[in-house]
């Protein structure tokens, strides 16, 4: 039950992008189309359960019993650098054309604050080990949703007669606004 | 003459919220206040500061491969230090903003002008390029406080302007997009 409530939070009411402005850089540079949409949704997921679970071990067992939790910042921003590469170097022998699609924005995924913002979160929140990957999961659904839904609306978008100043990202900023006042509907299902 | 537009080219022609579009998370979450927009401008002007200077004094002993992880390793240590310096004066301010001080260090705003002005320019340049830029974003961000604020609450750096009721929706999270979207058009439109 509890586990449910962290999900359906992490994915409804507080949306990482919708409502807590977090990953916005690739929600409004790789929404464009879906397929590229939901790679993105799909490689961000892989390394933002991974990073969580490897920033929770590293906080607990190695920069908290020897003090310097000061430390977070620049421990956890390197490890999520580093598995990056290493998604990047898996992705290109396993799928080229994955790779091909995502091109200049996998390594922009380091500086996807959502995957840092993620592993933050879940050591402010004192979440266990199993309910952090929980929650980073969630979250990354959430972030695949909102995505998608962009990615659905941009493409019908297209064939829409925009005035010249709105184009681009002007447009697309005021789409995820009403999408983020249609998310707000969802407030109060959890306390 | 040059120098100069190392210190202008980051306040209009090539601000980085309303031209280039970098940073926009800390830019929508943190600016449901001009106080608040402020202040996250001010502490990310702090980090490219000293990011730039440092990364354009020891750019050329760096690898290339290894040059991005060097810069965020000099960016982060520049976000700690603002983080404990934040969190010990300006307490209610450090709150407020909360998680979004340690992901300066994710900002494209700081990283990007590393790798496209400081490695391949002299410790001044890249000084007066940060000072430049970190205007250019602290104003973007205080001017969407401002106008959140005025519409949401109706006061602007606490000020109240409008003594009938304001429109909520704009302090809240929908309110942050649709604002910064009018306001990039606008921009593209005075620009034109």
């Amino acid at each position: 039950m509890e586990y449910l409530l962290i999900i359906i939070a992490a994915i409804f009411v507080n949306n990482v992008v919708l409502s807590q402005f977090l990953g916005i850089c690739p929600f409004l540079g790789v929404s464009s189309k879906i397929n590229t949409a939901s790679g993105m949704a799909g490689a961000v997921a892989f390394v933002m359960v991974l990073a969580t679970i490897v920033t929770f071990l590293l906080q607990h067992y190695v920069l908290v019993p020897l003090g310097i939790d000061f430390m977070q910042t620049i421990v956890f921003i390197l490890v999520i650098a580093s598995l990056v590469q290493m998604v990047e170097i898996v992705l290109k022998k396993v799928s080229p054309a994955l790779y091909q699609a995502l091109g200049v924005f996998l390594p922009l995924i380091t500086t996807n604050c959502a995957v840092l913002g993620v592993a933050i979160m879940v050591i402010k929140k004192e979440f266990g080990l199993l309910e952090g990957v929980v929650y980073s999961f969630a979250t990354a659904i959430g972030f695949g949703l909102a995505m998608v839904i962009m990615a659905g609306i941009r493409e019908q978008m297209e064939l829409a007669d925009i005035p010249k100043g709105m184009r681009g990202t002007p447009i697309t900023l005021i789409t995820a606004g009403i999408l983020a006042l249609a998310f707000m509907g969802f407030a109060g299902l959890v306390k | 003459m040059n120098r100069l537009n190392n210190l202008t080219r980051g306040l209009i022609r090539e601000n980085p919220i309303f031209v280039i579009v970098l940073g926009m998370c800390p830019t929508l979450a943190t600016t449901s206040s001009a106080l608040n927009g402020l202040g996250m401008g001010m502490a990310t002007m702090f980090v490219l500061m000293g990011s730039n200077v440092v990364i354009s004094l020891i750019a050329r002993f760096i690898p290339d491969k290894v040059r991005i992880p060097s810069y965020i390793v000099v960016i982060a240590t520049f976000v700690t230090i603002i983080d404990l310096l934040m969190q010990a004066y300006t307490q209610s301010l450090y709150e407020t903003l909360g998680i979004f001080i340690p992901l300066i260090v994710v900002n494209c705003v700081v990283l990007g002008r590393a790798e496209a002005f400081a490695n391949k320019n002299s410790a001044f340049d890249s000084l007066l390029d940060a000072i430049g830029m970190g205007l250019g974003f602290t104003l973007a961000l205080t001017l969407l406080g401002a106008v959140r604020e005025l519409l949401g609450a109706g006061s602007v750096f606490g000020l109240r302007l409008i003594q009938t009721d304001a429109i909520l929706v704009f302090v809240l999270a929908p309110g942050a997009f649709i604002a910064l979207g009018y306001l990039i058009a606008l921009f593209n439109r005075i620009k034109r």
